[in-house]
C-alpha cells in the first residue's frame, strides 16, 4: 500500500497535450475516481502511472520513489502497480488458475506458496473450484473477478481500475460496483479507478477528479463536487447542472451571498471571501427549480417535453434569455404542455468562484 | 531513488539490437555488396561493368525477351485473376471453397513443376495424348517450348496471386456503394464495370505488379520451356552464364541481376504512380454486397470455372503423375507398362536424387524454423513498437523477396566467394550459401502473417503480464508467443512448402553434395529423364498437399488471409 503523488505532470503528444499540469495525491488506502469524458486525458493518466507512458514534465511518486519524471522511467514490470483492464485482458491460452498465478511465477516464488496464494485469491473473489476454467468459459462477470483477483494476488502498492464496468451488462454493474467497495474495504489498496460514468464514481470513491481536455477541472468527494463544483465545466458536467448568468450583489456573510439572476434576487451559497461582481455564473440543480405560479420568479415557457414515465423532464426557457434552457422533472399528472407559458423560481444555487484568468 | 528512474531497458535494447544485426546481415548485407560489385567493381568506382554489360547484344535480347514474358504474363494473369475473384466473390456461384482452394493450388506447386507438367501434357511423348492415340509423331516440337507457352503458364502460375490480392479488395467493398448504384437503375453488369472495377483498381494494379515482379524473376518456367528453344530471358541467361563460366563472370551475371531488379522495381514505382493519380480510399466500412443471382447461367459459369481449373490444375497434376509411372520416353501408358521404378530410383537409387531429398528437407525445414524463431520480435517491433525507422525495418525484410531470387543469388555468391574475413569460414560451394540464402529470401514469409497476428492481439493482454512484473523476454516466451504462434508457425509451414521445391535460388548456388530437389529435377529434365523428374515433383507435391492439409488444421487460430487457398 502506498500514497501516489502526481506533480504538475503534462504528457504531450506529436501537437497536443493529452495531459497538461496535473497534480494529485492520492492518500495511501484512499479511493481515487478519475472522471471525465471521452478524450479527456484519464486514460493517458492511467498509462502514465502505470508507466506504459514516459511523462513530457512533471514527477509521478509512489509511495517515496519517483517512478517517472523527465529523466527517466522506472519500466511498468518493476512498478507494482495492479491493472483491472476494461476488457479484462486474461490470457486466453492459460487457465483461471494461471493467469492468477503469473505474477508469482514471474517472482519465481515457490509453488507450493503460489498454488495457495492463488486459492486463497479465488476465494476472495467467490470462484472457488474455477481455477481449471479457460477465461472463454467464464461469464463477463466472472472473468472481471478472475481479473481482480490476478491483479490482486500480487499484493500490489497501487490497484488503477480501466473503466472495468464499461463492457458489463447493466444489471452486472450493480453487484460489481459492490463488489469493488467491498474489495477496497478488505484490503485497503489504494485505487485509482478510471471511469466516465459518474453514479460508478459517486458510488465509489472517497475523492473524484475531473478532468477535461487534459487538465485537472477539480478534486473533490462526491458531495463537494455535487454541491460546490469549482467551474462551470464541473458544473455542467456533474449531473448535468443549469448555469445562469448572475451579477453578485453583497459580498459573502456566512457562507452566502445575494445574487440576481434573470431579474430576480435570491441568494446563493457561494465560497467565502466573495465580493460584488458582474458576469458570474451560478450553478443550480433541477431540484432547486419549483413553478410557482404566482410568487417570485421569472416568466417563460416550456420548450420541449419528454415523457419519460411516471414524470417529464420539461426544458424550459426563461423571457429574460431565450437562449438559455432550464430543465426540471415534472411526476404525473404533469401539468404542463409544450409551449405552455409558466413561471418558475429558483430556490437555491451555488454561485461558481470566479476562475483564475477573470 | 535516482538508481532506479535511470535503469535502462536492457532487454528492449538486447531485443532491437538482435533484430537490427539479422536484418543487416540478411538483408542489408548482400543487396549493399550486390550494388558495391556494379558501381565499384574491385573496389574502384567505375562505370566499366555496366559499360560492358550494356554492350553485350545477349543483355539487350534478354531484356527483351523478359519484358515480353513479363507484361504477357501479366497481363494474362491480370485477367484471369480478376474474372475469377468477381465471380467467385460477387456472384451466387456454389462451391466457393472447393474453388478457391483448387485455383490457389498452382501458388503452391513450384513453377518448374507447372511446367514439366505442362511439358508432359503436350509433348510428342505425352502418356496421356497417347491413352487417345492423338500425340503428335516423336521429334515434333513440343508447341509450350515458344513465347506463347511461357507466357501461358506464366499466366497459369500467377493468375492466382492476382485472385487472392483482388479478391482482398472485394470483400472489403461496402455493400452501400453498390446497392446505391442499383438504386440508381443500374445493371449488375453496368455496376461492376462503372463502380467495382474503378474502386478495385489499386487492388489490380497492386496484384499487376506482384505478378509482373514474379513473372520477370520467375526461372522455372523459362528455364523448362525457354532453353530449350534457345529463347532466353534474363534470369535463365545469368543461369548459362554462371555454369558455362563460374565465379570468372560473376561480374557480369552481377549486372544483369541488378538490371532485373530495376524492371522490378519499375514495374512497382509505375503501379505507385498509376494509383496515385486518382483517390481510391474506401471511407466507409460495412458488410460484403449480396451476391448476384446468376440465375440460369449459373449452371454455365460453374462448369466454365471447374473446366478451367480442370485445364490448369488437374490435367497437367494428371499428366504428370501419368509420366512418373511410364518407365522410358515415349513409351505409351498401359496396365503392362505402368511401373513405380521411377519412384524407386529417386528414392533409392540415385545418389543425387537422394541428397537432394535430404538436403531440401533439412534446408526447409531450417529456414522455417528461423523464420518462426526470428519473425515473432521482429513482428513485435513493427507491429507495436513505436519507433520510426520499424517502417524502414519492415521495407529491409521485404527487400530480399520483393527482388526477384536471382537477385539474392547473386548477391550471396558476391558476398561469400571469399571466406568470410577474420573467420576463414567458406560458404561457397557448400550448402551453408543455400541455406543464407533462404533465410534473407524467404523471411518475409513468416513475418507478414505474424504482424496480422500481433494486429489481431488486444495489446492489452501483453500490458496485463508487464504489470504483473514479468521483463521483456519472459512476456515474449510465455504471453506474446503462445498467442502469436498460430500465426508465426503458419509462416513456417508456407516457407516449408515454398522452399522444399525451390529452384531459382539453389540453381545458382548449389554444388555437388549440396544438390536440392529442384536442381536435380531440373537437371533429369534437361538430360531427357522426364520420367524421374516427374516423380520427383509427384513426391513434393503430395508433400505440400498433405502440409496444407495439416495447415488448415491450425486455421481457427489464424486471422484470415493468411492461408492463401482458405475461402
Amino acid at each position: 500500500m502506498a500514497r501516489l503523488s502526481l506533480d504538475h505532470v503534462t504528457k504531450s503528444f506529436a501537437n497536443f497535450d493529452a495531459v497538461k499540469d496535473v497534480s494529485i495525491d492520492v492518500a495511501d488506502g484512499e479511493f481515487l475516481a478519475v472522471l471525465g469524458p471521452s478524450g479527456c486525458g484519464k486514460t493517458t493518466l492511467l498509462r502514465l502511472v502505470a508507466g506504459f507512458e514516459k511523462v513530457s514534465s512533471g514527477e509521478i511518486r509512489i509511495g517515496s520513489d519517483v517512478v517517472s519524471s523527465s529523466v527517466g522511467s522506472v519500466a511498468p514490470e518493476k512498478r507494482r502497480v495492479g491493472i483491472v483492464f476494461q476488457n479484462y485482458a486474461l490470457w486466453p491460452h492459460m487457465t483461471v488458475a494461471e493467469n492468477i498465478g503469473y505474477s508469482l511465477k514471474v517472482a519465481k516464488l515457490d509453488k507450493a506458496v503460489a498454488r495457495q496464494k492463488v486459492q486463497d485469491a479465488l476465494a476472495l473473489v467467490n470462484l472457488q473450484g474455477l481455477g481449471e476454467r479457460r477465461p472463454a468459459n467464464l461469464s463477463g462477470g466472472q472473468r472481471q473477478r478472475v481479473a481482480l483477483a490476478r491483479c490482486l494476488v500480487a499484493a500490489p502498492s497501487l490497484v488503477l481500475f480501466d473503466e472495468p464496468l464499461a463492457n458489463l451488462d447493466v444489471h452486472l454493474r450493480a453487484s460489481m460496483e459492490d463488489e469493488f467497495a467491498a474489495f477496497h474495504k478488505r484490503t485497503g489498496t489504494t485505487i485509482v479507478y478510471i471511469t466516465h460514468d459518474q453514479a460508478e464514481a459517486m458510488a465509489l470513491a472517497d475523492r473524484i477528479a475531473v478532468m477535461d481536455h487534459g487538465r485537472l477541472a477539480q478534486l473533490a468527494t462526491p458531495r463537494e463536487l455535487y454541491h460546490e463544483p469549482a467551474n462551470e465545466m464541473v458544473a455542467s458536467f456533474i449531473s448535468q447542472g443549469i448555469l445562469l448568468p448572475a451579477d453578485v450583489l453583497t459580498g459573502e456573510d456566512g457562507g452566502h451571498c445575494k445574487v440576481r439572476v434573470l431579474g430576480t434576487e435570491l441568494v446563493v451559497r457561494c465560497r467565502p471571501g466573495e465580493r460584488p461582481r458582474a458576469g458570474a455564473k451560478i450553478c443550480c440543480r433541477s431540484a432547486d427549480l419549483d413553478v410557482s405560479p404566482d410568487g417570485p420568479g421569472f416568466d417563460g415557457f416550456v420548450k420541449r417535453l419528454i415523457y419519460q414515465g411516471g414524470g417529464a423532464r420539461i426544458e424550459f426557457a426563461p423571457a429574460a434569455g431565450p437562449d438559455l434552457t432550464l430543465h426540471f422533472e415534472q411526476p404525473d399528472p404533469v401539468a404542463l404542455g409544450s409551449g405552455a407559458q409558466a413561471r418558475l423560481r429558483i430556490r437555491s444555487g451555488w454561485l461558481i468562484p470566479a476562475g483564475p484568468g477573470s | 531513488m535516482p538508481t532506479r528512474i535511470g535503469e535502462s531497458r536492457g532487454q528492449e535494447m538486447a531485443l532491437t539490437a538482435a533484430v537490427a544485426v539479422v536484418i543487416v546481415l540478411l538483408s542489408l548485407l548482400p543487396m549493399l555488396r550486390l550494388v558495391r560489385e556494379i558501381v565499384a567493381p574491385g573496389g574502384t568506382l567505375s562505370t566499366v561493368a555496366i559499360a560492358a554489360g550494356l554492350r553485350s547484344p545477349a543483355t539487350w535480347i534478354a531484356t527483351w525477351h523478359t519484358l515480353v514474358v513479363g507484361i504477357g504474363g501479366t497481363l494474362l494473369a491480370v485477367l484471369s485473376g480478376t474474372m475469377v475473384a468477381v465471380l467467385v466473390s460477387l456472384t451466387d456461384i456454389r462451391g466457393r471453397g472447393a474453388l478457391v482452394l483448387c485455383y490457389v493450388m498452382p501458388l503452391m506447386i513450384a513453377p518448374q513443376v507447372t511446367a514439366l507438367a505442362w511439358l508432359q501434357l503436350f509433348g510428342p511423348a505425352s502418356p496421356f495424348l497417347k491413352l487417345f492415340g492423338a500425340a503428335p509423331p516423336l521429334g515434333t516440337k513440343n508447341p509450350l517450348y515458344s513465347t506463347s507457352g511461357i507466357i501461358l503458364l506464366l499466366g497459369v502460375q500467377y493468375g492466382p496471386l492476382v485472385f487472392l490480392l483482388v479478391r482482398a479488395g472485394l470483400r472489403k467493398l461496402p455493400r452501400e456503394l453498390v446497392e446505391a448504384a442499383r438504386a440508381g437503375g443500374a445493371e449488375w453488369f453496368t455496376v461492376l464495370v462503372t463502380i467495382v472495377l474503378p474502386l478495385m483498381t489499386p487492388s489490380i494494379m497492386a496484384a499487376a505488379a506482384l505478378a509482373f515482379v514474379s513473372c520477370v524473376g520467375n526461372f522455372g518456367i523459362p528455364a523448362f520451356l525457354g532453353i530449350p528453344a534457345n529463347y532466353l530471358v534474363l534470369p535463365t541467361l545469368i543461369y548459362q552464364k554462371l555454369t558455362g563460366g563460374g565465379p570468372a563472370v560473376l561480374g557480369d551475371t552481377a549486372f544483369l541481376s541488378v538490371l532485373i531488379g530495376v524492371i522490378a522495381m519499375a514495374g512497382i514505382l509505375a503501379q505507385e504512380v498509376m494509383s496515385r493519380r486518382r483517390d481510391y480510399r474506401i471511407s466507409s466500412t460495412s458488410l460484403p454486397a449480396e451476391p448476384y443471382e446468376l440465375g440460369r447461367w449459373r449452371a454455365i459459369v460453374q462448369a466454365g470455372m471447374w473446366l478451367l481449373i480442370m485445364l490448369v490444375l488437374f490435367l497437367p497434376l494428371f499428366g504428370l503423375v501419368l509420366t512418373s509411372l511410364v518407365p522410358g520416353y515415349g513409351i505409351a501408358l498401359t496396365a503392362k507398362t505402368a511401373t513405380l521404378d521411377n519412384y524407386r530410383f529417386v528414392l533409392f537409387e540415385h545418389d543425387a536424387a537422394n541428397r537432394a531429398f535430404f538436403n531440401s528437407f533439412w534446408l526447409s525445414i531450417a529456414a522455417a524454423f528461423f523464420a518462426v524463431v526470428v519473425a515473432v520480435p521482429i513482428g513485435y517491433l513493427i507491429a507495436w513498437g513505436k519507433q520510426r525507422w520499424v517502417r524502414l525495418l519492415n521495407l529491409a525484410v521485404e527487400l530480399p523477396y520483393a527482388l526477384p531470387g536471382v537477385v539474392l543469388a547473386i548477391a550471396s555468391l558476391l558476398l561469400f566467394l571469399r571466406p568470410i574475413p577474420l573467420t576463414g569460414i567458406q560458404l561457397y560451394n557448400t550448402v551453408w550459401i543455400i541455406l543464407y540464402a533462404y533465410l534473407a529470401r524467404f523471411l518475409v514469409l513468416a513475418l507478414r502473417p505474424t504482424i496480422s497476428g500481433y494486429h489481431q492481439i488486444d495489446r492489452a493482454l501483453e500490458e496485463a503480464a508487464q504489470v504483473a512484473g514479468a521483463g521483456l523476454f519472459t512476456r515474449m516466451r510465455t504471453i506474446i508467443f503462445p498467442l502469436v504462434a498460430p500465426a508465426a508457425i503458419a509462416g513456417g509451414l508456407l516457407i516449408f512448402m515454398t522452399a522444399l521445391s525451390e529452384l531459382t535460388v539453389s540453381a545458382l548456388l548449389w554444388s555437388s553434395g549440396s544438390e536440392t530437389i529442384g536442381v536435380v529435377m531440373f537437371s533429369f529434365e534437361q538430360g531427357g529423364d522426364s520420367n524421374y523428374a516427374a516423380a520427383m515433383s509427384v513426391i513434393t507435391v503430395a508433400v505440400t498437399f498433405v502440409l496444407m492439409l495439416v495447415t488448415n488444421l491450425l486455421a481457427p487460430y489464424l486471422p484470415s488471409g493468411v492461408l492463401p487457398w482458405r475461402d
